[in-house]
């Protein structure tokens, strides 16, 4: 196929955002707020975990030079992952974290939607059985933003300066580079003005019913689709990747 | 933090099958309780359907009144089905 490296890029992203995401929730595990909690975002975790190695299976097979899921997860270094820059950073406070899933449910939900009407087979088949947990995921995240904004004073106060924080890094998920332009033209990826559309709308009805302030429009920072990196990826990666690169090819 | 109340939880294995008791969760209010009881008691393809009842709504029986309660029955096996002994003549029973 004419278009194979750049539906390897394209995976690679997918992949990517849900393998990074996945390591950064389960940096609760333990810490969560309250037992329930900790387990629900260590749910999140794994589910994120096992989309990513989906992804990055067929990444492997579409790149085609013998690596895997695995040497792709744990032998790259930051400038060649291409997670979006919103699911590195940092947890934070639970609001935080929320806010960061919520941004990210909103798009990832409306992605995986349209995906399953992709015209690549295996894509398809990826988003149709991460939909159905991504649908509840974006509810899960939905209600926290709903209660912590028309909660407390503080709590209204936290998520408020928690979507106000994130708002900057959720531009690059909503813009078309030249490989989501090309996947669009050949039928395989989706439009992400129609996905912009979805994802105001929702957002903005969200923070309505949270009694929240819609972030104002602001410079939006870019790279993480095309490798370039905040300095938190490092930090991420060294602790992710610390048993491969310490003993390589070690199995367990 | 304010002690979230508690809620406990019920889950329907299977269509057919009664929802069953299997332990509580804290939650701010119903609809959370019910996310965080999927999260907690049915990771594992545990169930169908889920209730969760705010454990304060539910009115239990005294423990201190057990014998009141409970022990009435215990020699009256007359109640029992086996108390009584089937005539020859009824098959199929």
């Amino acid at each position: 196929m004419q278009n194979k490296k750049s539906l390897f890029e394209y995976v690679l992203r997918l992949g990517d955002s849900c393998l990074i995401l996945s390591q950064r929730l389960g940096e609760w595990c333990g810490h969560g707020p309250i037992l329930e909690e900790d387990i629900a975002l260590t749910n999140f975790a794994l589910d994120l975990l096992g989309h990513a190695r989906f992804w990055l299976s067929y990444a492997a097979e579409l790149e085609g030079v013998g690596r895997d899921e695995d040497q792709l997860a744990f032998l790259r270094d930051s400038g060649e992952f291409r997670n979006l820059l919103l699911v590195e950073q940092e947890n934070g406070d639970f609001a935080e974290t929320i806010a960061r899933q919520f941004y990210f449910d909103t798009w990832h939900l409306a992605m995986l939607e349209k995906l399953r009407g992709s015209n690549d087979e295996k894509v398809r088949a990826i988003a149709e059985k991460a939909a159905k947990e991504v649908r509840y995921h974006l509810q899960r995240s939905t209600d926290w933003v709903v209660r912590l904004g028309d909660g407390t004073a503080e709590s209204k106060r936290r998520m408020q300066s928690a979507i106000d924080l994130l708002w900057t890094y959720t531009g690059e998920m909503l813009e078309m580079d030249a490989i989501d332009q090309e996947m669009l033209d050949c039928g395989i990826g989706v439009d992400l003005s129609v996905i912009r559309e979805g994802w105001m709308e929702h957002v903005g009805k969200v923070f309505d019913e949270a009694t929240l302030t819609t972030p104002a429009a602001t410079w939006m920072q870019r790279g993480g689709k095309q490798g370039i990196h905040t300095e938190r990826l490092g930090y991420i990666l060294s602790e992710m990747q610390t048993m491969q690169r310490s003993y390589p090819g070690l199995e367990w | 933090m304010t002690e979230w109340p508690l809620w406990e939880v019920f889950v329907r294995s299977q269509h057919g099958l009664a929802h069953k008791h299997v332990g509580s969760v804290h939650a701010p209010d119903a609809e959370l309780a019910l996310r965080g009881a999927r999260d907690v008691y049915t990771r594992r393809n545990e169930g169908t359907s889920l209730w969760v009842v705010r454990a304060s709504d539910i009115t239990a029986s005294d423990p201190e009144e057990k014998d009141a309660m409970f022990t009435s029955p215990v020699d009256k096996t007359f109640r029992q089905p086996a108390f009584y002994s089937v005539p020859e003549e009824i098959k199929h029973i």
